[in-house]
């Protein structure tokens, strides 16, 4: 057995419920290949989600782990993490989950700068429920709750971090899986709050709908369409179109929220 | 451990038959049985890339050192 299956996974529950190629079993192996690389105390990592098929991820990991209401993960994660301000907490979390029920809990988890690292599967479809379209389905695809192509505009997940004021805020896909690896590693480094957004493909829900052929067509299009953030802001506009940038957002240093918690209470005892 | 010494192994009873490792193996190594079961078909030819694992949703097929050999 894979050498970081056996130590960071629960065997026991292995093989997953998630269908034949979908990328979040990829998105789980390079989370638990980052936390070996950092060589974190597997018992100090809680690692939360809310609802849906990328929330399935923690029944996996053999880490602390809470599986909670929908969308409120990162609620959840602000109790552990003002709770045990020495925890390292992971919340897991898909677009739908992280943006559409939780968004109010995302962007103020953002402007809070707590120490959260949030891993976003997205793949722009709410996959368990039966294909309804997502906040991050794109303009024009099918989903069961858009039969003539959805008419919304997506959300840009790892930008909508960066401006609603996290630390840190990366994008990469499943194709690109050594990147993503880096990045959720830069991530769980980084003392603030991380999102790393992986894009990952549904073939069940939104592969078959759209078209999109097999899994390994649905991979060779991450390939074509995400490029690096640096070479995409250097492309003429008219080549831009298609594309999607891919790597780090945003990497800066903000107070952070149970540092200054923690602040008032030494203040407030020293007064004594 | 140096490449050299690691074994390709795979681990049919996770495999769900996704096609990813086929389709991404630079050397045309692997191939999915009748029952769509990975099987690595062609061993002489693996150079230990790792790309089959590394992109693997299923844990199921991965590199190893060969001294290693429990529950393959």
């Amino acid at each position: 057995m894979n050498k970081y299956v056996k130590k960071y996974l629960r065997n026991d529950k292995l093989a997953h419920m998630w269908c034949p190629g979908c990328g979040h079993g990829i998105i789980m192996h390079q989370i638990i290949k980052a936390i070996d690389n950092l060589g974190l105390d597997k018992d100090n990592i809680c690692v939360v989600s809310g609802i849906g098929c990328s929330s399935r991820a923690p029944g996996y990991m053999d880490f602390d782990t809470l599986h909670t209401t929908h969308g409120r993960a990162l609620a959840f994660a602000t109790g552990i993490k003002l709770a045990n301000p020495d925890m390292k907490v992971i919340v897991v979390s898909g677009d739908g989950d992280a943006s559409a029920i939780g968004g109010n809990h995302l962007i103020h988890a953002c402007r809070r700068n707590i120490d959260i690292t949030t891993i976003v599967f997205n793949n722009t479809i709410y996959g368990m429920t039966g294909g309804q379209f997502s906040p991050t389905t794109a303009t024009n695809d099918l989903a069961s709750t858009a039969p003539y192509g959805s008419i919304d505009r997506p959300f840009d997940i790892a930008k909508l971090a960066a401006a609603a004021g996290a630390s840190y805020s990366a994008r990469s896909t499943v194709y690109h899986a050594n990147n993503l690896e880096k990045l959720i590693e830069e991530a769980l480094q980084v003392k603030g709050f991380s999102l790393v957004e992986a894009m990952s493909m549904c073939p069940t829900s939104y592969g078959r709908r759209n078209k999109k052929g097999t899994v390994s067509d649905m991979l060779e299009d991450y390939k074509e369409t995400y490029i690096n953030i640096n070479a995409f802001n250097k492309l003429p506009l008219e080549k831009r179109e298609g594309k999607i940038e891919m790597g780090v957002f945003k990497n800066e240093t903000y107070p952070e929220y149970t540092a200054e918690y923690q602040k008032i209470i030494d203040r407030l005892k020293g007064d004594k | 451990m140096s490449r050299e010494n690691l074994v390709l192994k795979v681990k049919p009873e996770w495999c769900k038959g996704c096609g990813i490792c086929v389709h991404f193996c630079p050397k045309n190594v692997l191939e999915l049985d009748e029952d769509n079961k990975i099987v690595i078909a062609r061993p002489d030819d693996c150079i230990k890339c790792g790309l089959c694992e590394l992109r693997c949703p299923d844990f199921a097929i991965y590199l190893e050192g060969d001294e290693n050999e429990d529950e393959k």
